[in-house]
């Protein structure tokens, strides 16, 4: 049976919260692992966060999705001054430095399917999907 | 949200709780700081065993706690990180860097109390 | 002669007193001269096995050359155990050829199957050789019986201990790829990998470990990639990410039997070697983590 989209408004810090426990409430309803609810509710923490810090509002949508297996679809959208040079947000030295400028490698690597649109002063819409080993 | 702060000894113990928000953790910062003060305290244990979620603010945020309570000269050591947790924040580079880490309670206390002989 | 008519039926239960390996009773100028007419004929002889063995259809695993070779070395090693009444040369022969073709999936039926029809082979050679004097081949297989059916037990039951060690060996290699972190001090875990890594196993590997970490309680773990031939840049990543991981957990890691080859893709990707506790082997990680486990201010993860 498929689960409707699950939308948070992200206009405040306490959003950012609110968007996590979805998304691990659904991951958990939907199978997921310990580690891969972890991961989602992770990279959805990230994608919210930056949608705060850069466009001061936006939306996190969460829906399950089917494939050969089961899934979870996540897509952080806003509208705000949107992404100049994505390969370089994308770039990842591996380092270890911690310090992060949107921290887009990381949410990468947490999530099994990755998909940025953005252009400056259209916003940004950020897609990930994690599938069920 | 509150966050109880328990004094042990020399030692101050922050239980970090699940939920908090990025207001909720400037707060803590800044409470954690007025009670080591307060209390002359000479260390503090950081336990984050609940929080099962640690993003880039809540990393950055516990390495600024660190970085603060050593200025005033004493040692924090962070606790309770849960594996899956620590698994989801290599991944995103937040390796807490400059911060002493322990499996728990009684080895962050034991570290402590061993930290503060040295430098007795 | 009446004598040797009750030893006749005594050589069955002395055959089952298995820790005789010399054996008594046959005289030793019979033995000489059976072992003489196996020498003669070994040619002829070994042909003869040969084709038995073919007919019957066994050792199809192997071919003809190989089958021929082993019959040879099999044939001689016979023929000596016989001459010299000691075992021990024919038990670690049978154990020898064990190691040799049970990788080749030769069945326990068809080794015990040849070594069968070698005595049968020989004992018709016999039979043909004296069926005119009927007490003299008596004799010869009071002498031959015995040390032929000890001979077929020792190789058979050597083949098949080799092969069940070769089955522990394998239940073993299984397990350890299943549950590879193993808890052998209090506080020090280890975490011995072996075979191709790929990042799915990587990762399988790492949530295992961090689990043991607070499972075990570990303050030091030692993992051991020995046994890894190489790592591309994804799972290098993934070991880094472990020794991260494992730090923010309060445990040391100590990475051991680091090959030329890795260590240049650790470097590649941006690690500092001089950073990463490396040792080079695995007894001498374990040692440092002893040391490490020794001094408390040491057994909680320095920043670095």
């Amino acid at each position: 049976m498929p689960l409707g989209e699950i939308r948070v408004a992200i206009n405040s810090d306490q959003d950012i919260v609110s968007a996590r426990q979805e998304g691990r409430a659904l991951a958990t309803r939907l199978g997921f692992s310990g580690v891969d609810a972890t991961f989602i509710a992770t990279a959805i923490s990230e994608l919210a966060r930056n949608i705060l810090a850069y466009a001061r509002r936006g939306e996190i949508m969460l829906r399950a999705i089917h494939g050969s297996s089961d899934g979870i679809l996540v897509i952080a959208s806003d509208a705000g001054p949107g992404i100049r040079d994505i390969p370089q947000a994308l770039r990842d030295g591996f380092s270890t430095s911690g310090s992060l400028g949107l921290g887009l490698p990381g949410v990468r690597r947490l999530m099994d399917e990755f998909e940025i649109k953005s252009r400056p002063g259209h916003g940004t819409t950020v897609s990930v999907k994690k599938w069920k080993k | 949200m509150e966050v109880p702060i328990l004094k042990q000894g020399e030692f101050l113990i922050a239980m970090f709780q699940a939920a908090l928000s990025d207001a909720d953790l400037e707060n803590l910062r800044r409470g954690l700081l007025q009670q080591v003060v307060k209390f002359r305290s000479r260390g503090v244990i950081v336990d984050v065993t609940a929080m099962d979620v640690m993003d880039s603010f809540a990393s950055r945020t516990l390495r600024e706690i660190a970085h603060m309570i050593r200025l005033r000269g004493a040692e924090t050591v962070i606790v309770g990180i849960q594996p899956e947790v620590a698994f989801a924040m290599v991944q995103l580079g937040l390796t807490l860097e400059g911060v002493s880490t322990a499996l728990d309670l009684e080895e962050g206390l034991a570290y402590l109390i061993e930290k503060s002989k040295m430098t007795d | 002669m009446a004598k040797r008519e009750t030893s006749t039926k005594d050589s069955g239960t002395r055959n089952n007193a298995a820790t005789e390996l010399v054996m008594s009773e046959a005289p030793s100028e019979l033995l000489r001269e059976l072992v003489a007419h196996l020498r003669q004929n070994r040619t002829q002889l070994r042909e003869e096995w040969v084709g038995r063995i073919s007919e019957t259809r066994l050792l199809t695993a192997m071919t003809k050359e190989e089958i021929f070779a082993e019959a040879t070395s099999v044939y001689d090693s016979y023929v000596e155990a016989l001459e010299t009444e000691t075992f021990e040369a024919l038990q670690a022969y049978a154990r020898n050829l064990s190691e040799r073709i049970i990788p080749r999936g030769v069945e326990t039926h068809e080794v015990v199957g040849i070594v069968l029809l070698l005595r049968d082979v020989l004992a018709r050679s016999l039979f043909a050789k004296y069926q005119a004097d009927f007490k003299k081949l008596n004799r010869i297989l009071d002498a031959y019986e015995p040390a032929a059916n000890r001979i077929a037990n020792t190789v058979a039951v050597g083949f098949v201990q080799e092969r069940e060690r070769v089955i522990r060996q394998q239940q073993e290699a299984i397990r350890e790829l299943s549950t590879p972190v193993l808890q052998v001090r209090e506080r020090l875990l280890i975490l011995p990998i072996i075979g191709v890594i790929d990042p799915q196993r990587a990762r399988q590997l790492t949530e295992q470990l961090l689990r043991g970490i607070r499972t075990n309680r570990a303050k030091v773990v030692v993992i051991d990639i020995t046994g890894v031939a190489a790592m591309d840049v994804t799972v290098a990543n993934h070991l880094v990410q472990t020794v991260e991981a494992s730090r923010l957990l309060g445990a040391t890691v100590i990475v051991t039997g680091l090959s030329p080859e890795i260590a240049q893709t650790l470097v590649t990707i941006g690690v500092d070697l001089g950073k990463m506790n490396t040792v080079g082997d695995l007894q001498g990680g374990i040692e440092q983590a002893e040391r490490l486990l020794g001094y408390k201010v040491m057994a909680v993860a320095e920043p670095r």
